[in-house]
């Protein structure tokens, strides 16, 4: 089943879908299956599964660090796609690779393509790879049936939304404001009207990312967006209160 | 040749090399500032007072000196350098910050920041926007806050808030990854000055374009005083921007041979390097907006790096390299840390330069070349900047026992002055 369908079809009975993320290797992967274990039994419906990079400067300060120590415990590009094989087999949310460019390019975009889809990934978040460079790996993907995943953001014109638009698949990721991942967005009519920027230049489903922490926050975005991202914010609870705390904040973020 | 003519291949693109890597968010603003760019590069004018800026503030042109002692010395070429130490500020990075400086108001644009290694950049940098009334950050890798606190102090002083930063390897790429963090955040007002011929399209070109005085007033200098172009042209490579500087003054001559010297650290084989291009280690990659060969491993992440000079203690090399490596335009080569100690005291005590450890590596390769050639043949080296700031690491590393003395001195009076 393709990434459009499966969030259509899980639309039906929620009127909005939630995204995760973990740093795969990070604290490790015993417990990024944990924080997974948590996440599906709160009912998240797709899972970003981060492959760590040495130079991750699309980052905030606390993914940059987890980056750096899962690659100082030793975690490899092929440990990540061996946890991705297991994760989308164990659980029923969808799972997306998402990483920096150099990964992808350094095994060779084929490979690459063939490897995500092997491990039962639906697609890939690659942010700082533009369009202009990925005709061939769009071509690739296609033929494999998995999505590349673009982003439309508050600096791009109505000019360039519509060129993103008219390559996007599976979903777009809406980055709700300037700068990194990790601090607080203040979510209000700037996204809404964003999103309806974006929904002007694309069919598929919209996910809305960087700075959602809260309930309130996705109810915002309720009625608006399709998928709410959330990254940072488990991380940061997991860190500070492990298992018990991240339960709690799934739970209170998906009432 | 005009490697910068792109109506035949990709715009950016130097072979397979270069291209833009950024996130979507600063799609608008790269856009914004290659337009900008463009008009700067069309407009005779700007040029014009890019030059007479240079000329009424930097000290530029800065002359070419014959070294004819270590020429005898060593028997061979005549060896002429061309002293880009005599800048303001004691390096060639004053040519791009000022060239970036007057795009920087063109754009309209009231903060800048900059990442630095040796802080050669970062001070130049800082004295441009005390000049011009920027705000600025200056992004530096903590083990280079460590080693280069001179170019920490000058910064600070001129106004700059320096942070350290404290991710990876805490070094030259650490503070690029900071700075395109800053920039995704606070591109609106913030113009990011990069300090070399690296990152996303167009900073090569555009750096390059501002250091390419370096390579005209040589080319005309040679002419003049030596009577004719040289044989060889050596310069030191970091990111590259020196190098492309003079060498593009003999880009199109044909039987002038270029060549550049990078960070052979602890030398080939030791993983403990800086040469992307002499040695065999490194391989092409994605990384910091570029395409380029980068010190990487199989899977695609960076590997530590090492050069006795911060300057060139770096993961990649500017793209237009990489093909003019391809090409066989140009030639690399690598100077160990131990050889630059050596060339260092050689071109003290027979010449009374102080080259800076960066440039030192481009002297290492030709003294090393000079005997071989002869007496007849020329050579000219790029003194990219002077050595004075390096007084800490080159007096440790010639374990000169006056120096630790007044050090351990000073110590104990300002220890005196806090009680
Ligand atoms: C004096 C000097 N030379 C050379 C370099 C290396 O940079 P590039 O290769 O861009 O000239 C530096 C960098 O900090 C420097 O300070």
């Amino acid at each position: 089943m393709g990434l459009q369908h499966f969030i259509a079809e899980r639309k039906q009975s929620k009127d909005i879908l939630v995204m995760a993320h973990v740093v795969c290797g990070y604290p490790s992967f015993e417990e990024n299956l944990q924080e997974l274990e948590i996440m599906a039994e709160a009912g998240v419906d797709l899972v970003e599964l981060q492959f760590p990079f040495s130079e991750p400067s699309a980052d905030g300060p606390l993914f940059v660090h987890a980056n750096e120590q899962s690659l100082k415990s030793g975690t490899t590009v092929e440990q990540c796609f061996e946890f991705m094989q297991l994760v989308s087999a164990r659980f029923p949310f969808k799972v997306l690779m998402m990483g920096y460019y150099n990964t992808a390019f350094k095994m060779g975009e084929a490979a690459f393509v063939k490897r995500v889809k092997d491990a039962g990934g639906v697609g890939y978040i690659l942010p700082d790879l533009p369009i202009e460079e990925s005709p061939e790996l769009h071509r690739l993907s296609e033929e494999a049936g998995i999505e590349p995943i673009i982003l439309m953001t508050p600096t791009s014109s109505d000019k360039r939304l519509a060129k993103l638009g008219a390559v996007s698949r599976g979903l777009v990721y809406v980055v709700a404001r300037k700068g990194v991942t990790g601090s607080k967005t203040q979510m209000g009519d700037d996204v809404l009207a964003l999103i309806e920027r974006c929904r002007e230049h694309t069919d598929v489903p919209l996910g809305v990312g960087f700075g959602i922490s809260t309930k309130e926050d996705i109810d915002v975005l309720r009625g608006h967006a399709d998928i709410a991202i959330v990254g940072t914010a488990a991380l940061k609870t997991w860190e500070q209160g492990g298992a018990p705390a991240l339960r709690e904040f799934f739970a209170e973020l998906m009432a | 040749m005009d490697i910068f003519d792109f109506s035949e291949g990709r715009e950016g693109y130097y072979g397979e090399y270069g291209g833009v890597f950024l996130p979507e968010i600063l799609q608008a603003t790269i856009e914004e500032l290659l337009e900008c760019f463009r008009e700067c590069k069309a407009d005779p004018k700007f040029w014009q007072d890019y030059v007479a800026l240079l000329q009424n503030y930097s000290g530029r042109p800065t002359p070419i000196t014959h070294l004819e002692n270590l020429s005898r010395t060593l028997g061979g070429a005549q060896i002429y350098v061309k002293r880009d130490d005599l800048n303001h500020t004691g390096s060639h990075k004053i040519n791009n910050v000022m060239g970036q400086g007057l795009l920087c108001q063109r754009l309209g644009k009231s903060k800048v920041i900059a990442e630095t290694g040796a802080g050669q950049h970062g001070f130049a940098t800082a004295t441009m926007a005390a000049k011009f009334g920027f705000d600025c950050k200056i992004y530096m890798g903590a083990v280079d806050v460590a080693r280069q606190r001179p170019n920490v102090f000058w910064m600070e002083n001129l106004g700059a808030e320096v942070i350290a930063v404290e991710d990876g390897q805490k070094t030259l790429k650490d503070a690029v990854n900071e700075c395109m963090r800053d920039w995704v955040t606070n591109m609106a007002d913030t113009h990011y000055i990069l300090g070399t011929a690296c990152g996303p399209h167009p900073f090569p070109e555009m750096v390059s374009w501002f250091q390419s005085i370096i390579g005209l007033e040589a080319r005309e200098q040679m002419l003049k005083q030596a009577g004719r172009l040289p044989d060889r042209v050596y310069a030191c490579v970091g990111g590259g921007s020196n190098a492309m500087g003079i060498f593009q003054g003999f880009m199109n001559d044909d039987n002038v041979e270029l060549i550049g010297s990078e960070g052979g650290g602890h030398g080939v084989g030791s993983y403990m390097h800086s040469s992307r291009l002499a040695y065999d280690d490194a391989t092409v990659g994605v990384a910091q907006g570029y395409k380029t060969y980068f010190l990487q491993n199989d899977e695609g992440n960076m590997n530590e790096t090492h050069s006795v000079a911060a300057g060139l203690d770096y993961i990649g090399v500017n793209p237009i390299f990489a093909h003019l490596h391809d090409q066989g335009k140009v030639r690399f080569e690598a100077a160990t840390d131990v050889e630059v100690k050596e060339a260092l005291k050689l071109t003290m005590r027979t010449e009374g330069l102080i080259p800076a450890l960066e440039s030192t590596h481009a002297f290492v390769t030709a003294i090393k070349e000079a005997p071989t050639m002869g007496k007849d043949q020329i050579i000219l080296i790029n003194q990219s900047g002077r050595g004075d700031k390096d007084i800490f690491t080159i007096a440790d590393a010639l374990d000169d026992a006056k120096w630790k003395s007044f050090i351990g001195g000073k110590a104990d009076q300002y220890r005196g002055e806090k009680n």
